[in-house]
């Protein structure tokens, strides 16, 4: 396969550029480049200031360490964290057989996970918070070993992952006298349990009302557009209020759906109505060729779409896909409106609290930063897919 | 030249006063005729004549609405199953190869064995590098459509077609997307297969191949078959004026 080359190889000519030069060809390359510069900087410089001085003068950051408990899993009773805990064992068995078995980018979010773990560990929490980072590392590190080069588990593993948002569910309520119900559940925890099952559930759901919106069926056509018009002309907001006064008149008896599952399927609704709106656009760039010609293999339309039109369309649109699921991630923080404590909605009971009065800027920061880190992550994470994929290479 | 030995009196695909309409377009207009098993009919006419729609209504990618098409014993209808049986005993090769650009050309070619054919993958794989191997592109065979050349693309779009074991092969123009140099090694390829006794339907103004090929050649003119005859008769003596036509501007060049 290894061509030899027998010409000597000729190197394209060096376009390297030291740092300065850069910086004379960017930045100070006209006289009016060179005055925008300096103003550019002379800004940065005191907005920078203002915000160090008060970051590391003026703040006052008691609050973070000393309400960590309720900003990782609000009112959730201190004495069932085990259930927590297990959860996050379980997620590690998982993510290290995955990074063993699959290696890349699963591999380098599992490294960056045990990194993570790592430095909790590392900084000054309570012991318990550390003796669980520890754990939960050891595991991690422990199943990855374990995963490598073990092929033909694939498919149990993946079948775990399928499982693990049930079981995750039933673990972190329990049974009997052990119960812990979903209002108690809040903070982070609630912010990834309602973004992980938003995302997980809208994706699927998205695709196929892609799919029916250009079905040759009219019924299934109908509908599929009906639903998204209709959602995507109505504030996730009202969605939420009807999933939590509306819904329950309309059910049968005292039935009562939990709050939080009707939030997760509010958020669920209304992402897939756009999820379904962005693979569509995917699905619009195949050529009519690839149908073609699927069908002329005899593969069964199910099957063509699956295997040929489904994985192009798809690698097509990550960005927008990944740009739903970042504001889906941000939208989670609307639940507070209808009663649940997600990481935004307890930071607001925190402040409400008279010994942390007058503390909004250094809660909300923190708050935002959170939010930003796991939102950075997802775009990081599907950047990186893009180019594994060679996305617009093949 | 003589009929070729391997054609038979069994007919394998039979046309009776088939009629397509796009909306009002009134596209094939009562096309008759029977093709035999191991026979190759080359096909042509001018643009717009109804080639490809014909073509394609044999594996159903075209609906026809009046008439009746018999592929292999089985009436092509609006039931889907006659219509996945049939398409995996009709390969089609197309202007464009329309090649699967995700997958590696042996994933393009593995695929309909192993999701309709139910073949294991092993065998699937196999299979795909003996066709490669007989299109002379082994060495192809784990790179993407978009790295190799035309005419390698072409190539691997009849091995995808081959793989399913199909008894008839049909080609729609498939040497006109190609740079000129590219156009030998598909001939090539096809010629072989025609010798195999496979029974071809080929779209193709390529008149060198018809001739020598060919069976049967067949003009098409506005949705109908005009002139039909073997290769010898239909380029030295042909009847109509159009066909006289055609021929004298295709050879011009
Ligand atoms: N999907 C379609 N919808 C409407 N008209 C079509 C469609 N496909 C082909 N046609 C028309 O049918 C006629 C025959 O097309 P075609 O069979 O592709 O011709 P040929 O292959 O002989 O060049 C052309 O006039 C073309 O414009
Ligand atoms: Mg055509």
């Amino acid at each position: 396969m290894e061509n030899t080359a027998i010409t000597q190889e000729v190197k394209p000519p060096n376009t390297k550029k030291g740092p300065v030069k850069w910086l004379k060809d960017n930045l100070f390359n006209t006289w009016y480049n060179t005055i925008l510069t300096c103003l550019g900087l002379a800004f940065l410089f005191f907005v920078f200031k203002g915000v160090f001085t008060w970051v590391f003068t003026q703040a006052d950051w008691e609050v973070i360490p000393a309400n960590l408990q309720i900003f990782s899993i609000g009112p959730y009773p201190l004495e069932q964290i085990w259930r927590v805990s297990t959860v996050i064992y379980g997620l590690a068995v998982l993510l290290g057989l995955s990074a063993g078995i699959w290696n890349g980018l699963t591999r380098q979010i599992t490294v960056a996970i045990g990194c993570i773990g790592a430095i909790i560990l590392l900084l000054p929490f309570h012991i318990p918070v550390r003796e669980h980072a520890l754990i939960a590392t050891v595991i991690l590190a422990v199943s990855f070993a374990i995963g490598r080069n073990k092929d033909n588990w694939k498919r149990w593993v993946v079948v775990g992952w399928v499982l693990s948002f049930p079981w995750t569910m039933m673990m972190l309520h329990g049974f009997g006298a052990g119960t812990v119900s979903t209002t108690m559940w809040g903070g982070l925890l609630l912010t990834l349990i309602l973004a992980a099952v938003g995302i997980v559930a809208c994706f699927p759901l998205g695709v196929l009302l892609a799919l029916g919106r250009r079905s040759q069926l009219p019924a299934i056509r109908w509908v599929s557009t009906v639903y998204i018009e209709t959602i995507r002309g109505v504030p996730l907001i009202t969605l939420l209020f009807m999933g939590s006064i509306l819904l329950p008149i309309f059910m049968p008896g005292d039935f009562q759906l939990d709050k939080v599952i009707r939030a997760m399927v509010a958020l669920t609704l209304f992402s897939a109505a756009y999820m379904a709106e962005n693979v569509r656009g995917g699905l619009q760039a195949i050529p009519s060729g690839q149908v073609e010609a699927a069908q002329a293999v005899g593969l069964t339309y199910p099957k063509t779409m699956l295997f040929i039109v489904l994985p192009q369309a798809l690698r097509a649109v990550i960005p927008a896909i990944v740009g739903q699921f970042i504001s889906l991630f941000k939208d989670t923080s609307l639940v507070s409106i209808v009663g649940l404590v997600d990481l935004l909605g307890v930071a607001r009971s925190v402040l409400g609290n008279a010994e942390w009065i007058g503390l909004q800027p250094e809660v909300y920061l923190f708050v935002a930063a959170i939010y930003f880190v796991f939102c950075y992550a997802m775009s990081f994470v599907s950047q990186k897919i893009e180019s594994d994929l060679g996305v617009g290479k093949h | 030249m003589t009929e070729n030995e391997s054609t038979t009196n069994d007919p394998i695909i039979i046309c009776e006063d088939v009629h397509k309409w796009f909306d009002d377009f009134h596209v094939l207009k009562g096309i008759t005729t029977t093709f035999k098993k191991g026979e190759r009919a080359v096909i042509c006419g001018p643009s717009g004549s109804g080639k490809s729609t014909f073509i394609r209504t044999i594996n159903r990618l075209e609906e026809h609405q009046r008439g009746t098409i018999i592929v292999d014993g089985i009436e092509l209808s609006n039931d889907l199953r006659n219509i996945n049986l049939i398409r995996q005993e009709v390969g089609m090769v197309f202007q464009q190869f329309n090649l699967f650009p995700h997958l590696t050309n042996i994933k393009n070619i593995s695929l309909g064995p192993i999701q309709v054919r139910k073949m294991s993958k092993r065998a699937a794989e196999e299979a795909a590098l003996a066709l490669l191997e007989r299109m002379d592109i082994a060495d192809q065979a784990y790179k993407y459509p978009a790295e190799i050349s035309g005419g390698q693309q072409q190539r691997v779009a009849i091995a995808r077609a081959l793989a399913m074991e199909p008894k008839i092969m049909l080609f729609d123009e498939p040497t006109s997307a190609l740079d000129p140099e590219m156009i030998s090694e598909v001939l090539d390829v096809m010629r072989e297969l025609a010798h195999s006794g496979m029974t071809m339907l080929v779209v193709t103004h390529e008149m060198g191949f018809a001739r020598e090929v060919a069976d049967r050649v067949m003009f098409f003119d506005e949705g109908v078959v005009i002139e039909e005859a073997a290769p010898a008769d239909f380029f030295d003596n042909p009847q109509h004026e159009r066909t006289k036509l055609f021929i004298s501007q295709t050879l011009q060049h």
